[in-house]
């Protein structure tokens, strides 16, 4: 971005509170250390995948407080931002080998999704715009595959715990509930067995050491004319 | 159209090239894969790389003044943080008073560190006895963020010869043949570790895995978890450490080593980064799983990587003696994303060119085969733009080419896009962009530390009780990793020092602590005649006030 563009087009952002006028077409999370903040808590990744960085804002004039990621958004002008630097959530223990995708083990571990009144607060608050109450419910029946399926991209940001007015914490019960279906219902790959097994017994030991004893001419000679499958 | 003037997410002037790339679609499309463009020969390889790729400007490296590699090339910004003084002060240091007393103590909680830790404890160390600190929340790290997946020679058509191949010809013949070795032969059975915790792989209806050939493989190899991968690896591994007690400390990086009068590392010096205070860790086995540098944005580069990836770990374990490899290679992904400003330099998947992406010109023209490996293709993605000027210019001046996603769905069936790719569709469609229907462009991005600390089939350093794993090692990859290898050398050498850590811990005496160390890398800094005031490690990079803004680049 030239300086001259960075004049000439600046927003104002509130950050809890106090005004900044920031350079347009920066990210939340830029806006912020563009104004000076640097971050200890709440930036992870800056890419959009560790939910390290979730924020609650309000436009001016406007009462609606929206949620997103500060790295994902970009800046408007008259946001009042606030972030959310950490969620105290819930998440029992449990023996994952002892556990099974029994219809009522999620409402075990998780007695609260009982009381979820389907207000569909935590869809509304998903910054990755996953349908969460539906995976809740679906938790309530047993689904796990509806509940693995529609929860897969959940990247744990807390706003939808934080937002749910009975305290459920969707995402700690979609965990389990991928791991239970994950582990025992998704079929396993016979294949993988299979090589484990050839590996074990010894079948390209031979063929690697020759691979690892093999002049540079002759190694560059097999890659070069090695055929590619696809 | 916008209030900003862009149409779909894009300029009138993008507009119109993207017209060029329409048009020459259908024609393309009817040779997707390899098929595309022919491969280079390993000879044309070296000619692109050595005029196009970063790694090869002789001007952005130094030679090392200090320490075990003395003499060695490094970038500037790798040589600035070895050749500066420690962050501690030992005479501030109070190592009479231990306030963690562990076994094993494991420095980062990436892939490579909860595997360590969780192997730890399968072998027979108690969770209490283990420790994991970590410079931001627990699970940060580039782990979390790799899409394409995790390779593993594991269908009928493969075999661990032909993965063996693949690395050593990516990496320039220069990779460490046991290490190399270890690699395939112990990656299946990774795989059926993560099945038994309860990683949801891609799966056929049967079972059978999906898999990917992406650049520079030889066989449909990369498993994937839609292009959530690394998080969906990562997020099984931190559920199973919590759920096993595994304690971990949160926004405590390690500062410095500790080591004993024998010489061995025994410990490090913890930094609380919210009270600004020290904490003293002991140890029998320290494991190194620090990850890589690319918030030190070498050479300018905007990079895919973590808030956190500032090479501490790299210098710690260089103060400490260890050896160094290979850190004069860099990896930058060839597809960064070029535009728009928000998204600057982060990933657009390897996987996308696996399932069908072309990269072409501002013309629509195709110019390279999708599937070379990355410090090829990349090279090959800035000879477009710079040398043949075939790139386009977008609105704050970087440049890119295009990377056709529209194909995909063409190629594998409409919704491929949306189940394959929700986060990069996502990632797009946030910026008013939608990839099944327009192309992106992209621009190599800082990526990967290929190189690191020497280890040996065991993970152990040079300096003995210092185990290390993943990226922060060097050897695997030689000079150039491949697709899907760094997930799995995580899990391959995570596991590897979990269990020797272990194995060491159950016999070695802690001793009595020094930072004595530290006291001969300050006289090495003044015999060789180094004045500064760096300070390493860095821990967070600077990003306040103008630095906010992206990097300029500067390629010519």
């Amino acid at each position: 971005m030239s300086k001259s563009d960075v004049e000439e087009r600046k927003v104002r952002v509130y950050v809890m509170g106090r005004e900044y006028k920031v350079p347009f077409g920066l990210t939340i999370m830029k806006a912020m250390e563009y104004a000076g903040y640097r971050f200890i808590r709440g930036a992870g990744c800056r890419g959009g995948f560790c939910g390290g960085c979730a924020t609650v804002y309000r436009i001016e004039g406007d009462y609606k407080l929206r949620v997103t990621l500060a790295c994902q958004k970009t800046v408007e002008d008259g946001m009042y931002l606030t972030q959310l630097p950490f969620t105290p959530a819930n998440k029992p223990v449990y023996d994952m080998e002892k556990s099974s995708p029994s219809v009522n083990v999620l409402l075990e571990y998780y007695p609260e999704l009982a009381k979820c009144v389907s207000c569909n607060t935590c869809t509304k608050a998903c910054p990755q715009d996953l349908e969460v109450m539906d995976y809740v419910q679906a938790a309530l029946r047993g689904d796990f595959e509806e509940v693995a399926t529609l929860s897969f991209d959940c990247i744990a940001c807390g706003l939808c715990a934080m937002r749910c007015p009975t305290e459920i914490v969707p995402y700690s019960a979609a965990l389990l509930a991928r791991r239970l279906y994950g582990k025992y219902v998704m079929p396993r790959a016979k294949h993988v067995d299979e090589r484990i097994k050839e590996i074990e017994e010894g079948k390209f030991e031979g063929e690697i050491k020759n691979l690892m004893s093999a002049s540079l001419d002759v190694l560059k000679e097999m890659y070069t004319k090695r055929d590619i499958e696809k | 159209m916008s209030a900003l003037g862009l149409i779909k997410g894009y300029p009138k002037k993008m507009r119109e090239s993207i017209e060029l790339v329409e048009k020459t679609r259908d024609e393309r499309i009817k040779h997707p894969y390899k098929e595309t463009y022919r491969f280079l020969a390993l000879e044309e390889r070296d000619e692109v790389l050595q005029k196009h790729h970063p790694d090869y400007k002789r001007e952005m490296k130094r030679a090392l003044k200090i320490g075990p590699n003395k003499g060695d090339l490094v970038p500037l910004e790798i040589a600035d943080i070895i050749e500066a003084h420690s962050a501690v002060d030992p005479k501030d240091i109070d190592l009479s008073h231990v306030d963690y007393d562990t076994d094993i103590l494991i420095i980062g909680s990436g892939g490579a560190g909860l595997a360590a830790a969780l192997w730890a404890n399968y072998s027979g160390t108690n969770a209490e006895n283990i420790l994991i600190v970590t410079k931001l929340r627990f699970g940060d790290s580039n782990s979390k963020m790799s899409q394409a997946g995790i390779q593993a020679a594991d269908r009928p058509q493969d075999s661990p010869m032909l993965h063996y191949l693949d690395i050593m010809g990516a990496g320039h013949f220069v990779n460490d043949p046991e290490l190399v070795k270890t690699f395939v032969m112990e990656a299946p059975s990774i795989i059926k570790w993560h099945e038994k915790l309860g990683v949801m792989y891609d799966r056929e209806p049967d079972g059978t895995m999906i898999e990917d050939l992406i650049g520079g493989l030889s066989r449909l190899r990369v498993h994937c978890c839609r292009d959530y991968t690394g998080l969906e690896i990562m997020r099984n591994l931190m559920d199973e450490v919590q759920n096993l007690g595994i304690p971990v400390l949160e926004f405590s990086p390690a500062i410095e080593l500790i080591m004993n009068e024998y010489g061995q590392a025994a410990g490090a010096v913890l930094w609380n980064m919210e009270t600004e205070e020290y904490f003293i860790a002991r140890a029998k086995s320290t494991i190194l799983t620090t990850g890589g540098f690319g918030r030190l944005h070498i050479q300018a580069f905007p990079t895919t990587n973590h808030y956190g990836s500032t090479s501490d770990g790299l210098i710690l374990a260089y103060r400490a003696g260890a050896k160094l490899r290979d850190m004069d290679s860099i990896q930058y992904h060839p597809t960064g994303a070029a535009y728009p400003e928000a998204i600057v330099g982060l990933l657009c998947t390897a996987k996308l060119r696996g399932r069908g992406a072309q990269p072409v010109n501002k013309y629509g023209e195709v110019f390279v085969n999708p599937l070379e490996p990355r410090d090829v293709e990349a090279a090959m993605i800035i000879r477009e733009c710079y040398e043949k000027n075939n790139g386009v210019e977008t609105q704050t001046g970087m440049r890119g080419v295009w990377l056709d996603t529209p194909m995909i769905d063409t190629l594998n069936g409409e919704g491929t896009i949306e189940k394959a790719f929700p986060a990069m569709f996502r990632q797009f469609n946030r910026q008013d962009i939608d990839i099944r229907e327009d192309p992106i462009l992209v621009f190599p991005t800082l990526h990967y530390q290929n190189g690191g600390v020497v280890i040996n089939v065991r993970t152990e350093t040079a300096v003995p009780g210092l185990f290390a794993a993943g990226e922060v090692t060097g050897g695997v990859h030689g000079k150039n990793r491949l697709v899907g290898n760094s997930w799995m050398e995580l899990q391959v050498f995570g596991r590897r020092a979990g269990i020797y850590a272990a194995e060491r811990a159950k016999k070695a005496k802690p001793g009595k602590l020094t930072l004595n160390h530290l006291v001969k890398y300050e006289e090495m800094l003044k015999e060789a005649g180094i004045e500064t005031d760096r300070r390493s490690p860095v821990l967070l990079p600077e990003y306040r006030g103008e630095k906010a803004l992206s990097h300029a680049l500067d390629i010519l």
